[in-house]
């Protein structure tokens, strides 16, 4: 199974870490990761700028609005984004538990499942090609 | 048992069907005796998936070692060593739980039999009586059979976030309460075999009785309490959980009898007993002699010679009721309860006709413990139906539907209240 795991951070707090503080969570985040790909449960991950770099769209009146700032003010934000394989729910918890960032530039992370799509793309395929033919 | 959780791709497609295989047959083995040197679940849990993902990376290069489980125990045992000393070095705090590993001796002679009793420590674990039943059954489903979060979570209809903080839970539980990882001594024994054997049997009734839900999922219940039973039983033989097995075996070589094809219920005389399986019954009348021959007498080996009365008879009629009568008799004394005391009124109804058996019935409501409890009432007026009383019949069925949500009961009652009206 694969999960996503989004890491929220203070981004005050983080602004107050000095450049070393940083670059020691750097490097033993990225020994993590690497001890992740080690055993095979490492397949993606992401650092996201500062929520004030993000822009929103949304419909409104039929016509697509653009804000700047992230989809929800509020103080903890998505800093990064992480995906792994783990055998399920409980191993994908032990990993992450054991990531670095948290409690130091993360306040928390969220792991959410991914939907196996292949299925869907597939039969999606197969209807798209029968309505190309009639 | 599941595959691999690992990515198959090029690099590793020679040698993945050997190293799944051997993940299928040496896994829950190799994390058992992990658990016991590093003294952590999900630091073994981890340092097997290390070991692993070596094999497929070394072995197509140095082929595979003679003894792969002992070649992924220390090597595992090492990597994890290895992991902690270089996450020391970045972060000091993880240097206080580095103290028992560097002291724990060189341990890895394979066939030794220790590494036959890490099971027996993992399922005594996970049966440990300072957990909360649910989580017992949960970490032994988990951790023992290898079954995943979500498949236990599907199979006890409860979502899989729920199932994982409970098994969270009970995992912290076990390490803030230094819950030994060991085979209760003997003194013990006894009443830790009784946890044993009863999330076992739990496991077995949420895959048998209730069919709540998906019928396959719980199928496979049914069937990992039965492999469960068998490895317990080959790491410590005993007859409790000899009968335990047996009554398991039983009860499943009915299974395809005891529902209609569309799921509905088919009591135990209406059963077509051309459709039992007579291997499973074969087996399980073989255990029940064996756990007899013992002498010590559990109301599983009871229950399961109970069983075997039943499944000997080739009809209804032609049970053998009074020994039927005679060993629930012999289970009220080993284990008394208002359960088994309805049975045995059943039973004596079966040998002397249903006012016997009535009269029983009556005495045990009256005592008021079984008067929420469905079944009392569907068998009072099952027994009122035969006996002709066709106005209590109705009254009991009625009160046997209001208190069961189980759909195939429900359904059963409205049946033979159709019938009686």
């Amino acid at each position: 199974m694969k999960y996503m795991c989004f890491g929220y951070k203070d981004e005050k707090k983080w602004e107050q870490m000095s450049e070393s503080e940083k670059n020691r969570l750097f490097d033993v985040c990225f020994a993590y990761d690497d001890e992740l790909r080690a055993n095979g449960h490492f397949l993606s991950g992401e650092a996201l700028e500062d929520a004030s770099a993000a822009v929103t769209l949304r419909i409104k009146n039929g016509k697509v609005s653009v804000t700047d700032g992230p989809f929800v003010e509020t103080k903890e934000q998505l800093g990064g984004i992480g995906v792994i394989e783990a055998k399920d729910l409980n191993e994908a918890i032990a990993l992450w538990s054991k990531h670095p960032a948290l409690g130091a530039s993360a306040t928390g992370f969220e792991i959410r499942p991914i939907v196996d799509m292949t299925a869907m793309m597939d039969a999606s395929k197969q209807r798209r090609k029968a309505a190309g033919k009639s | 048992m599941r595959s691999m959780p690992m990515r198959k791709d090029e690099s590793t497609q020679p040698i993945y069907e050997q190293v799944d295989a051997i993940y299928r047959s040496e896994s829950r083995r190799v994390f058992a005796t992990l658990i016991r040197l590093l003294g952590d679940f999900d630091l073994a849990e981890e340092a097997m998936q290390t070991a692993f993902a070596a094999a497929l990376e070394q072995w197509p290069r140095e082929g595979v070692p003679a003894n792969p489980r002992a070649w992924l125990v220390s090597t595992a045992r090492f990597k994890a060593i290895d992991a902690l000393r270089r996450r020391a070095r970045l972060n000091s705090s993880i240097m206080e739980s580095m103290g028992p590993l560097e002291a724990s001796p060189n341990p890895i002679e394979a066939d030794q039999p220790e590494i036959e009793d890490d099971r027996l420590r993992l399922i005594f674990t996970c049966c440990h009586p300072a957990l909360p039943p649910d989580a017992q059954v949960a970490l032994t489903l988990r951790e023992v059979c290898g079954l995943t979060t979500e498949e236990i979570a599907r199979a006890f209809l409860t979502s899989a976030p729920t199932m994982a903080q409970r098994i969270v839970r009970a995992k912290a539980k076990i390490r803030d309460a230094c819950i030994p990882y060991e085979v209760p001594a003997r003194a013990e024994l006894p009443n830790r075999l009784d946890v044993v054997l009863r999330v076992v049997y739990l496991v077995f009734n949420e895959g048998y009785t209730t069919s709540l839900g998906p019928t396959l999922m719980r199928h496979d219940l049914s069937s990992e309490a039965i492999r469960l039973a068998r490895l317990f039983l080959e790491l410590l033989p005993d007859p409790e959980a000899e009968g335990l097995l047996a009554l398991m075996l039983l009860h499943e070589s009915r299974r395809s009898a005891r529902t209609t094809p569309d799921g509905e219920m088919i009591l135990l005389e209406d059963q077509d007993r051309s459709l039992w399986n007579r291997e499973l019954i074969a087996e399980g009348i073989r255990l029940v002699r064996r756990a007899f021959a013992s002498r010590r007498l559990g109301p599983y080996t009871v229950q399961a010679a109970i069983s075997a009365l039943h499944a000997e008879a080739p009809s209804s009629a032609a049970t053998d009721w009074s020994e039927i009568v005679g060993l629930y008799d012999l289970l009220l004394r080993i284990e008394p309860s208002p359960v088994v005391e309805l049975n045995l009124a059943v039973a004596i109804a079966m040998r002397d006709g249903p006012r016997a058996g009535l009269s029983q019935i009556e005495g045990l409501l009256a005592k008021g413990e079984l008067e929420n409890y469905p079944l009392a009432h569907s068998a009072k007026g099952e027994l009122c139906r035969r006996a002709g009383q066709m106005d209590k019949a109705k009254a009991s069925f009625e009160k046997a539907l209001a208190l069961t949500s189980q759909e195939q009961q429900r359904r059963f009652l409205q049946r033979r209240l159709a019938e009686i009206k």
